[in-house]
């Protein structure tokens, strides 16, 4: 089965996956990176580079599940700075772009259809944001506990999976009602790129939440196993 | 409120004008104004609104702008007729001073005769640009079965399969296999989406 490997050039990774482009800012790895190896790259960056293959071939192979003897042979102390830039990404940049255009989509429709689309999306955002805020201030620290060899308080992750599933859900919705039951002729190309613009998202929020179930979870209940 | 602006406002074939005034000297100015505006186009006038109900159809204007104190009685009444025979139509009351709200607000748009040219175009304009909103309802077949619109409405109002069941007296299995049903339908999984679906459609209070 084909994967990944430190040997490979960094670009022709990302030529297999283009979304793969979207993990380097969060690792601090600038573009610009030639013809040079995954292994060279990381090197540079000081990021380690077992780690950054767990998540391309994450991200890539659907079929891909690192087991837990895999998961502890992996230096995974950028795991969380990576998913809070993740969490920023979405907060600070996708969400707020989104919502401008599906204002300025709601401002042009009638005021009924406008006005539930914005109720809509802030109630999505207000979740998402709640959802990370609960990460970051519960299971992050927890996680950050347990690795310097502190009890944890409290297991990670219980209402992580379904949450997910929920958000994901609801991005979806998202598009559904852009593209099928608002008026169609207002504003058509920018209903189409907002639609593009969800739909992208919410593929990177699937293989983040991916990231959650199947590297963070597993890796803190061995880490927790191995605590005791 | 947006109003479409000229640049976005799709190229529209004249829309015609009926003035129904009294005087005379009001209708023949609202006419020169309207002119040198080069959309519309300003059918001859009429000084009562004496069997307008009748006159109408022949007549046939986009946009109708009448002093309300030729209709003052049983106005609503006679405008409903009117809109019945006309749906399309824009209909904008000529006001000269106070007019009674029960009068008033039988109308959507109200033309002051103290406005400037250019207030009195971008009235009629803007009244355009909403009825053209208006008309941009949403369209996608609608296909889901009353029963399945029975359980959509009461999962937007936020109950749960237990308590559609015991409202609808239907089994819970049943419930469940019509939420099923509306998600293939309507490719929205969520419950706050199909309170938004349930919106759009008009089935919420």
């Amino acid at each position: 089965m084909t994967r990944f490997s430190p040997r490979m050039k960094l670009a022709d990774v990302i030529a297999t996956n283009h979304t793969l482009i979207l993990l380097l800012p969060r690792l601090n790895i600038p573009l610009g990176f030639g013809d040079k190896s995954v292994q060279e790259v990381c090197q540079a960056n000081q990021v380690p580079v077992d780690f950054l293959l767990l998540l391309c071939n994450l991200y890539t192979f659907d079929d891909y599940r690192p087991s837990v003897e895999e998961l502890r042979a992996v230096d995974m102390s950028p795991l969380v700075p990576y998913l809070m830039a993740s969490h920023d990404y979405y907060l600070r940049e996708r969400l707020p772009h989104i919502e401008m255009h599906l204002h300025h989509i709601a401002d042009r429709v009638s005021p009924r259809y406008g006005n539930i689309l914005k109720q809509f999306y802030a109630d999505f955002r207000n979740e998402i944001a709640d959802h990370f805020h609960r990460e970051e201030t519960f299971d992050f620290p927890n996680l950050q506990r347990v690795t310097e060899g502190i009890k944890s308080k409290g297991s990670v992750g219980k209402n992580i999976e379904r949450s997910h599933v929920a958000l994901v859900d609801k991005l979806n919705d998202l598009t559904q009602i852009v593209y099928k039951y608002l008026p169609g002729n207002v504003l058509p190309e920018e209903s189409i790129e907002v639609v593009f613009d969800i739909l992208q998202l919410s593929a990177d929020i699937q293989k983040h939440a991916l990231i959650e179930e199947k590297i963070l979870i597993p890796w803190f209940s061995w880490m927790e196993r191995s605590a005791r | 409120m947006v109003f479409l602006d000229g640049k976005e406002c799709p190229m529209k074939a004249l829309r015609s004008v009926l003035v129904v005034e009294p005087s005379e000297i009001i209708a023949e100015g609202l006419r020169v104004i309207l002119t040198e505006n080069r959309s519309f186009n300003v059918l001859a006038p009429l000084y009562n609104a004496d069997n307008l109900e009748e006159r109408l159809p022949a007549i046939c204007p986009d946009i109708l702008i009448i002093n309300p104190t030729l209709m003052a009685s049983s106005t609503r009444q006679r405008l409903n007729t009117i809109m019945r025979m006309r749906p399309s139509m824009i209909v904008v009351a000529l006001v000269y001073q106070y007019v009674e709200p029960a009068l008033s607000d039988c109308f959507r748009f109200q033309l002051d005769i103290r406005a400037g040219r250019s207030a009195i175009v971008s009235l009629l304009q803007s009244a355009m640009a909403i009825d053209e909103e208006e008309e941009t309802k949403p369209i996608g077949n609608y296909e889901l079965s009353d029963r399945e619109t029975d359980v959509l409405v009461l999962v937007a109002k936020g109950l749960s399969s237990k308590e559609i069941a015991e409202t609808l007296h239907i089994s819970i299995h049943t419930v469940n296999s019509h939420r099923k049903n509306i998600t293939h339908k309507t490719g929205i999984k969520s419950v706050a989406g199909l309170a938004v679906y349930a919106m759009i459609h008009n089935l919420m209070e």
